[in-house]
């Protein structure tokens, strides 16, 4: 299992981030200065070998260009996936999981666009490709999954009619052969009876069921990458948990790599290797799946995890973020996360943070940074305040202390609402 | 506490700053569209403060200045017509502004009468479902399967056999809108129905529903202001239909009275002129009801696709 | 806290303290899904019932959480709705505070019952009138209920419901749209609030949302029930929030309640085979334990549902005698009851921990 080099390895990370933390885009258009960005710290090279990591999001921007100004839903997301690994990606709805998934997979919806960096598979740039070779990469080197199994499956013809095609789309074998392996594959994502039932119709397999011929028809050309948003969201909870363990049983065994995006941190927390948190179209944290899940650093994640009800923990109260994440045309300058922050301090307000190395996690989060970074030190904080290391068992609220004694039942968030759908309405001014 | 400060920009500035605005004024079609049904409306409300002569006055009328061809002078009088005279010298551009009053007065009232009606069936239809349902619904197949103009000529022959000859001329404009009004309803109350079982499983009506709010008023104040985004755009558009049908009808013969001569009924007695050279006694009554049915189906094809993605 | 003006007139009427707020009998509610008359007539098939609610019975007592948990399809929002009112149940008894539901006929003493019970719903997008202004939403149970009549009054209320949910009462003249999927919860929880009920059904109230948006709602639903002695039941399919909410807890599947108990032996020693799958196929965050079996099948088709236990498929436990008679739900130890032959059968292995 990949984990990330001890923070103090990463001494090229704070020089980075010195270098180019304005972070408003115009350091993320110079592709000398992405390589060494944080991201690059985030994934250990596969295997020990110094080959690039399977796939590289560097300094992802994506703006959607509007009547009133242009909309930037992502803003400077850098990370890596290594082979056979899975990642997940989480984060509230409108923090931008999705759409990362279609821009790697180069499925964004016009007007939106990738207004800078690079999304790299194998070193190469895909983002760049014409829509004919992007065409050829989908599918047979990535893959996609999404939530509802409907929208992926032909009602008009049989499972086996659309897997089998795929497989000859992709694979030069005889149609004989891509039958007897479309029936393989419904077998080995456990559909019973897989020589009767590879001759029905879509409708005629239940919600879980069609959710494994998604799979099965996502696994044909044995890409090097599936892209799985949601796919168990529509699920019933004990179809569910089927449906993600054959996922991470079927990756392991074709060592395909998986980009998990979901907002239910207990899928992620069972099934990824590493974990992204997303926030208002930016990366908050990145790490190790155990070291997010029960020693998260970001004040945001801290919140997240202690706001998740836990089974066997006996909590009066749930840790609560006050407010609300904010809308994209309202991003407060710096962190984005700085209303909402039980520590937030002067730089927060000035300077977007990039990430830093926290523990054993990459977080964006000035309490973070190199204590000679720290510019005013009247301000500075130990990072180290309230995040000891925490046994196994569900987060506490230790680090939102501050806020769940301010807050009664009264939360005042009246001035800060989310609601993605109506940035448009609401028009952005940037 | 910033509770007392409650900006609010004026409904007209955020009417101007609207998807819906912005999306009108980037379509020239439709604002062209939107300019000449403004001027034709106005023009025929305001028919007697600036037509020249009162056309169906037969103290103005000169038989002298029959026949007058546009932007000729008469070869008795010397008078210039815009548009030309009739056969009685009458002014034909009078004569479109009078005509295009009672043709949209007919044509709003129709469509009046028949959202009313569709409106109303489909709610109930919609909401009650069950056997209501079925009978309005197939009601409404039966009537769609016969040609509007079928229907409105069937009323009018009821009309006819019914009402003494001595008052039908007074009532045919009411019947007419009645007519027309009745050969339409059945969009509404299709468009509404399906709106309706759409809205009426939503949870705010469910939970109208749970605190005992009686089922009349929650079709009034939930329902029906939920459901008026799709009736609009039948609406505009049914108004182009609406009057060409009136003016068709009057063309045939059974509309209004020729004492209170429609867009039609100009019509139909220009094109007994048409073959013998006075071709401008059909040709502008001809034109403006062109411009005018053309004009509203624009502006309601305009509001269909301006709407649409947000009905969800 | 905020005391209201009305607060006084409304107090519920002393009653027994034994009796339960509400009680729920044999209640049964079947839908048709039989295709239309016609086509039904040609292809010679019988009207075929989908029994959504086929006997359920469970109390609660006043103050308390009662959660029914269930997987999508269980009928568990059909049991709310069968509880305000919103469907009519085809078998059982619904009563409230002592009286049968049903035994009221008149319209006023019908209002009179409505008053006291109030439901918040899953979809925070739906549940409020996109042409309704916030402060209408949430004064129209007052107004229905006659409860103020004067403009000055009733605004003064909205303000009170609004900050109460930690809302501005400036957020009174916005629209719903304008507001976030949490904050249209806190909208929807004020109007439920708003004719001072004492017992609120919530059908998945946090479902929709995030979360972190959750936790607000959540800890906002339970200092509202400490204030004001609010009576809950709560719908959710997500166990770990039922145990966090839940004083006691239903367990349903195809219709019928497998299992009731009190919320911590339901999750510290669950019985019936259906409970303990659910159990275990929840995500842990902990990582504590590993997965080590996950649940078999799917929820069958509830039109034809499998004759004898309706879990008899996905059921390890299953035998001839389960294939073919349903069981009961019968207490098995105090306060906690599940319907299972294997219990009975004392064929129930002990859970390992
Ligand atoms: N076509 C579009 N036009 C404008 N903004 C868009 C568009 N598509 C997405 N967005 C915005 O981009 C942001 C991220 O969207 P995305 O769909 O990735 O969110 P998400 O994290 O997947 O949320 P969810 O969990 O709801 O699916 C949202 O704020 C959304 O409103
Ligand atoms: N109005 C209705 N007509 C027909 N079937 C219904 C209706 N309402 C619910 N059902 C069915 O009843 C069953 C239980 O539904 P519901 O109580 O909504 O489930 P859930 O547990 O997801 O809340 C489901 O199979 C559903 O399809
Ligand atoms: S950068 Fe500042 S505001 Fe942002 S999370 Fe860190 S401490 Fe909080
Ligand atoms: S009755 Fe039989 S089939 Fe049903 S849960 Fe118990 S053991 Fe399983
Ligand atoms: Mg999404
Ligand atoms: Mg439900």
């Amino acid at each position: 299992m990949p984990f990330p080099p001890p923070p103090h390895a990463a001494a090229n990370v704070d020089h980075a981030s010195s270098g180019g933390n304005a972070g408003h885009g115009g350091s993320a258009l110079a592709p000398g200065e992405a390589t060494v960005s944080a991201g690059a710290v985030a994934t250990p090279p596969a295997a020990g070998t110094g080959a690039a990591p399977l796939l590289s999001v560097r300094n992802l921007r994506i703006e959607f260009p509007h009547r009133r100004g242009t909309l930037v839903a992502i803003d400077g997301v850098s990370f890596d996936v290594a082979r056979g690994e899975v990642l997940g990606v989480v984060g509230e709805s409108g923090a931008g999981k999705s759409l990362t998934g279609a821009a790697i997979i180069g499925l964004l919806e016009p007007p939106g666009r990738i207004a800078a960096g690079q999304v790299l598979l194998h070193g190469e740039p895909i983002h760049t490709l014409p829509p004919e070779k992007m065409r050829r990469i989908r599918g047979r080197r990535i893959a996609m999954i999404f939530q509802d199994p409907l929208t992926s499956l032909n009602p008009l013809f049989t499972v086996g009619q659309q897997i089998t095609e795929t497989i000859l789309t992709h694979r030069d074998i005889s149609e004989k052969a891509a039958r007897k392996r479309a029936i393989e594959l419904l077998a080995e994502v456990g559909i019973p009876a897989p020589d009767q039932r590879v001759d029905h119709y879509p409708h005629q397999f239940s919600g879980g069921m069609r959710q494994r011929v998604v799979i099965a028809l996502a696994l044909c050309a044995e890409p090097e990458l599936i892209i799985a948003d949601e796919p168990t969201t529509a699920l019933d909870v004990s179809v569910q948990a089927q449906i993600i363990t054959l996922l991470k049983k079927l990756c392991r065994e074709h060592h395909t790599a998986v980009m998990l995006v979901t907002h239910d941190m207990g899928v992620i927390a069972e099934t990824a290797d590493r974990v992204a948190v997303m926030y208002a179209g930016r990366l908050a944290e990145i790490g190790p799946v155990r070291a997010v899940v029960q020693n998260p650093q970001h004040p945001y994640t801290r919140g997240l995890m202690g706001s998740i009800p836990v089974l066997g923990a006996d909590v009066h109260r749930l840790v609560q973020i006050e407010g609300a994440m904010p809308r994209l045309n309202a991003i407060p300058p710096g962190c984005a996360f700085n209303p909402r922050c039980p520590h937030v301090f002067a730089r927060c307000h000035s300077e977007r943070p990039d990430l830093l190395p926290a523990q054993d996690t990459l977080a964006a989060c000035w309490l973070y940074a190199h204590p000679a970074d720290q510019d005013r030190p009247g301000t500075k904080q130990s990072p180290n305040v309230e995040s000891a290391p925490r046994a196994a068992g569900p987060v506490t609220a230790s680090a939102f202390q501050g806020l769940t004694s301010r807050g009664s039942a009264v939360n005042r968030d009246a001035k800060t609402d989310t609601d993605g759908e109506n940035d448009l309405a609401q028009g952005g001014s940037r | 506490m910033n509770d007392t400060v409650v900006h609010r920009d004026s409904l007209f500035a955020r009417a101007l700053d609207s998807d819906l605005f912005h999306s009108f004024i980037r379509s020239p079609v439709t604002v062209i569209s939107a300019l000449l049904t403004v001027i034709m409306i106005t023009a025929a409300m305001l028919a007697p403060v600036i037509s020249p002569q009162n056309p169906f006055d037969p103290a103005t009328l000169n038989l002298m200045e029959g026949f007058t061809p546009p932007m000729q002078p008469n070869e008795f009088t010397g008078n210039v017509y815009w548009l030309g005279t009739d056969a009685q010298g009458r002014d034909i551009f009078s004569a479109i502004l009078y005509g295009s009053r009672v043709s949209l007065l007919v044509g709003f009232a129709a469509v009046g009468f028949a959202a009313l009606l569709g409106i109303t069936l489909g709610l109930i239809s919609g909401y009650l479902g069950g056997w209501v349902d079925a009978l309005i619904m197939r009601i409404a197949d039966v009537q769609l399967s016969f040609p509007a103009i079928l229907i409105a000529l069937l009323i009018f022959g009821v009309f006819k056999g019914v009402v003494p000859p001595a008052m039908q001329d007074q009532v045919a404009i009411y019947v007419l809108i009645v007519a027309i009004g009745l050969s339409d309803w059945v969009q509404y109350a299709r468009t509404v129905r399906s709106s309706t079982m759409a809205e009426k499983n939503k949870e705010y009506v469910q939970a109208a529903r749970v605190i005992g709010v009686p089922a009349p008023l929650i079709l009034l104040r939930h329902i029906l202001p939920n459901v008026m985004g799709p009736v609009l755009v039948i609406a505009t558009i049914g108004l182009a239909l609406a009057i060409i049908l009136e003016s068709t009808l009057s063309f045939l013969g059974v509309g209004v009275p020729p004492t209170q001569p429609s867009l039609g009924t100009l019509i139909r007695v220009g094109q007994d002129f048409l073959f013998s050279g006075e071709w401008w006694i059909v040709f502008f009554p001809g034109a403006t009801l062109l411009i005018l049915a053309l004009s509203v189906n624009l502006l309601g094809d305009w509001l269909r696709d301006a709407l649409n993605p947000r009905l969800r | 806290m905020n005391e209201t003006v009305m607060t006084e007139t409304t107090l519920p009427p002393p009653r027994a303290p034994d009796v339960p707020l509400l009680l729920v009998e044999d209640l049964k509610c079947q839908f048709e899904v039989s295709k239309p008359f016609l086509n039904r007539l040609i292809e010679r098939e019988p009207r075929r019932w989908l029994k959504a609610v086929d006997g359920v019975s469970f109390t609660i007592d006043r103050g308390e959480t009662f959660a029914l948990v269930g997987e999508s399809g269980c009928g568990k929002s059909t049991v709310a709705r069968l509880v305000v009112g919103l469907y009519e149940s085809s078998d059982g008894r619904i009563v409230f505070d002592g009286r049968d539901i049903a035994t009221i006929k008149s319209g006023a003493e019908r209002q009179k019952l409505r008053r006291r019970f109030q439901m918040i719903f899953q979809d925070p997008f739906a549940s409020l009138n996109p042409r309704w202004r916030v402060d209408r939403i949430i004064a129209e149970p007052i107004r229905v209920f006659g409860l103020a009549t004067d403009d000055a009054t009733i605004s003064q209320r909205v303000a009170e419901l609004l900050i109460q949910v930690g809302l501005s009462p400036a957020d009174g003249r916005k629209f719903p749209h304008e507001f976030s999927g949490g904050q249209r919860q806190r909208i929807c929880i004020a109007r439920a609030l708003a004719n001072n009920p004492e017992f609120l059904v919530c059908d998945e109230p946090t479902s929709a949302l995030d979360v972190s948006v959750q936790a607000q709602i959540l800890n906002l639903m339970q200092d509202l029930q400490d204030a004001l002695g609010l009576t809950y039941l709560f719908i959710s399919h997500d166990l770990a929030v039922v145990r966090h909410m839940a004083d006691r807890v239903g367990v349903m599947y195809l219709g019928r309640l497998v299992e009731v108990a009190a919320s911590r032996t339901l999750f510290d020693d669950p019985q019936h085979p259906y409970t303990r799958m659910l159990l275990a196929t929840i995500p842990d965050i902990t990582m504590s334990r590993a997965r080590e079996e996950t649940a078999r099948g799917e929820v069958p088709n509830p039109i034809t549902p499998p004759p004898g236990c309706t879990f008899h498929p996905r059921c390890p436990l299953a035998n001839e005698r389960c294939r073919r008679e349903a069981p009961a739900l019968v207490p098995i130890a105090k306060g906690h009851l599940a319907a299972c032959h294997a219990i009975e059968e004392k064929r129930l292995e002990p859970l390992k921990k």
